[in-house]
């Protein structure tokens, strides 16, 4: 069958077997099972009641457990064991991890992480609290907003290909089509850069990248704090005579302090997964691997699942401390 | 009232300034590329593309017209003609007739032809050739210029990206799989999440608190940890790699979202709506479909779009849950991905088949920002 003609026959069969799932249970429960008439009717309607919540949240439940706690799991119990040549696991304990650890690939996986997490999150929320205090009350501010917001439409991987254009290099005596050679030579370098195989500094080369796109996210959030902070606290500043940058540091940014958090640990959990950056431009060659990556390459790669699911879980140890403090802000934003 | 600080026109100007150096910064680099997507691969590779928007100064080697086209002209045999194709101003600076002097002669100059026959070229690239004899040979003779070429694009990378037969640099059919991923992966965790929510937010059970959490807890879970453990499920059911996995892997994967975004919106409608239209006898179904749907549409939105983005833009699910052996499901990010492997020089063929990925997310993009925004803002957890 065409792939369109499937795609259409799926939305109308996901679409009506949504409704229609929800519409006959609800009849049924309400028909059927517990009727709001005869002798019982009271106790129906609460019965009734007590169930149809559960009606309402049941494929969404379903979905949430199987796709996302289930593999928590069994992600877990996978990187406790190994596939056994013609099918089966046995179970091999922490072994996977004790590979893991012996990998030198892993350790550089790891130092990468540990400075795409500091790098990545700072200048984000720098450079978007930043544009957020500039635009604040310029006129033409909502275009240079909306200009700097919009890589977040664009995919990781289109932008892989706008900054490798950038980082380009050609051989030193042609012309460089590279904007950043081009500059570097302008400005007095010698010999044209390949950016991108230069080990340590080329990791910084491919943050930028994230940084560029999530400047905007950051500076969307950042720039609706800054316009709910009172305006009496920044008037009582002025009257006191303080300059443009105490208000900024001393008044504002102390008054937004959560919202910075929640965009930090936002672009946090977003570090984290990234893998389309790294596996685009460079692959984890000359020295770049990051977590994501490299538990892709063992996965499908290596086809190696045990220390994939380790590396995996590396991974979600490092996202629980934000889950746990996510949790518990929300439980108490609802008391 | 920082305009009581703005009104220094010295820190005006400054600011100014920055934020027009902020958006250039920003804006540069994704121009780059798409200039380059309308540029030759021969104009890519030789000069960077913010020169393509200035006349350059090239070296080109051009032809006059083949010798059947001469006329008989009071004895003397004559070929006339422009050495550029219809539509090219060009200023010709320098010229030559052989390849070791490129630039003997001035326009306006009469140069002696090898095979014979004088030529003279003038700055518009217009020549005539005369000759006492008949010109012989197949083809026109070689000239030489250095010329002042203006802008120059072509739509021809598009054309070739979209329509070329050769699978390889081929980005329709990608485009059309990206489509046929992204609706009903977009379409159809929404409704389910809808009717999730509306009970998160407004019917009382035991656990809600719980639930609520749990969502809020899975918010951040890396869909890393899915690859595997799904897959194995997918193949296991006898789904395997395909549009059915990778529709059902992302309403998985969009759901915390989805529900949190509805729940926290649809708690915030107000509270006599719903319990008037309980006490006019209003059965929960008909106030989920009649009342709710329709006030929460900005989070609809909201999420449709993000959702939309998301998928449009994924790469891991695809990856895992849909791209087979056979290649025949690929998506543009997979496409651009392999492109970049196998012809990462080609940059005419990257430039555009990337830009032809990123058009439908900006439109959508600067088409619907407000409830992007809007989504943002109700999504960061406070």
């Amino acid at each position: 069958m065409h792939p369109a003609l499937q795609g259409l026959l799926t939305i109308a069969i996901g679409v009506s077997g949504c409704v229609g799932y929800f519409y006959l249970s609800n009849q049924f429960l309400d028909k059927v099972l517990f009727p709001a008439r005869g002798p019982n009717a009271g106790r129906n309607i609460n019965r009734a009641n007590m169930i149809r919540p559960w009606l309402f949240l049941f494929p969404a439940l379903a979905a949430l457990g199987l796709y996302l706690a289930y593999p928590v799991v069994e992600t877990l119990r996978l990187s406790l064991t190994d596939r056994v040549p013609g099918g089966g696991y046995e179970w091999v304990g922490l072994e996977n991890y004790i590979q893991m650890a012996n990998e030198p690939k892993f350790w550089e996986a790891m130092r990468n992480n540990m400075f795409w997490l500091i790098i990545v999150p700072a200048m984000s929320t720098a450079f978007g609290l930043l544009v957020a205090q500039l635009t604040d009350r310029i006129r033409w501010g909502n275009v240079a907003k909306s200009l700097i917001f919009m890589p977040m439409a664009i995919s990781f991987v289109g932008a892989s290909v706008i900054w490798k254009l950038v980082y380009d290099t050609r051989p030193a005596e042609q012309d460089q089509i590279g904007m950043l050679n081009a500059l570097y030579i302008f400005f007095g370098g010698t010999e044209p850069q390949t950016w991108l195989t230069i080990p340590f500094w080329n990791s910084f080369f491919l943050m930028v990248v994230l940084i560029w796109i999530q400047t905007g996210f950051a500076m969307v959030i950042l720039s609706a704090a800054l316009r709910g902070i009172p305006e009496e606290t920044i008037e009582a500043a002025i009257l006191d005579g303080a300059n443009p940058f105490q208000i900024f540091f001393k008044i504002k940014v102390p008054q937004i302090k959560t919202t910075i958090l929640v965009v930090w640990t936002t672009i946090t959990i977003t570090v984290l997964k990234v893998f389309d950056i790294v596996f685009a431009m460079t692959n984890g060659q000359w020295e770049t691997q990051v977590l994501a990556n490299y538990m892709y390459d063992k996965l499908f790669r290596a086809n190696d699942w045990g220390v994939g699911s380790a590396s995996a879980m590396v991974i979600m140890l490092l996202v629980t401390p934000i889950l746990i403090w996510n949790v518990r802000n929300a439980r108490k934003e609802m008391e | 009232m920082s305009d009581i600080a703005g009104t220094k026109p010295a820190l005006r100007w400054v600011v100014h300034a920055s934020v027009i150096f902020l958006v250039v910064l920003w804006v540069v680099p994704t121009l780059g590329l798409l200039i380059s997507s309308f540029r030759t691969a021969d104009q890519i590779a030789t000069s960077g593309w913010w020169k393509s928007l200035f006349p350059s100064e090239q070296n080109l080697t051009l032809r006059s017209a083949p010798p059947d086209t001469q006329v008989l002209e009071n004895g003397i045999y004559v070929i006339e003609g422009n050495l550029f194709d219809a539509g090219t101003s060009a200023m010709i600076s320098q010229w030559g007739v052989s390849s070791r002097a490129v630039d003997a002669f001035v326009p306006g100059d009469t140069a002696e032809l090898r095979r014979g026959g004088t030529i003279t070229v003038d700055a518009q690239g217009n020549y005539r050739m005369e000759n006492s004899e008949e010109f012989t040979g197949s083809r026109g003779a070689r000239v030489f210029v250095t010329a002042e070429l203006p802008p120059e694009f072509t739509l021809a990378n598009y054309h070739k990206v979209l329509l070329a037969e050769d699978s390889s640099d081929s980005m329709g059919r990608a485009f059309f799989n990206t489509l046929t991923v992204t609706i009903p992966a977009t379409i159809i965790p929404i409704l389910v999440a809808a009717f999730a929510a509306y009970a998160l937010a407004w019917m009382d059970f035991p656990g809600r608190a719980l639930l609520i959490a749990a969502v809020v807890g899975l918010l951040v879970v890396p869909l890393q940890l899915a690859l595997i453990p799904l897959l194995k499920f997918h193949l296991n059911i006898g789904i395997g790699k395909g549009y059915l996995g990778v529709w059902m892997a992302h309403t998985g994967f969009g759901m915390p979202l989805a529900i949190y975004l509805l729940r926290n919106y649809m708690a915030g409608l107000p509270r006599d709506l719903i319990e008037n239209a309980r006490v006019d006898g209003a059965t929960e179904f008909q106030i989920f479909t009649k009342l709710i749907l329709p006030l929460s549409f900005p989070a609809l939105a909201s999420f449709a779009i993000f959702q939309f983005l998301w998928t449009w833009n994924d790469l891991l699910v695809a990856k895992v849950f849909l791209i087979d052996a056979s290649g025949q499901t690929t998506v543009m990010t997979n496409q651009i991905v392999e492109l970049l492997g196998t012809r990462g020089g080609n940059w005419e063929i990257l430039a555009t088949a990337a830009f032809v990925s990123i058009a439908v997310p900006l439109i959508v993009f600067f088409a619907m920002q407000k409830y992007l925004v809007r989504g943002l803002l109700a999504g960061s957890v406070k």
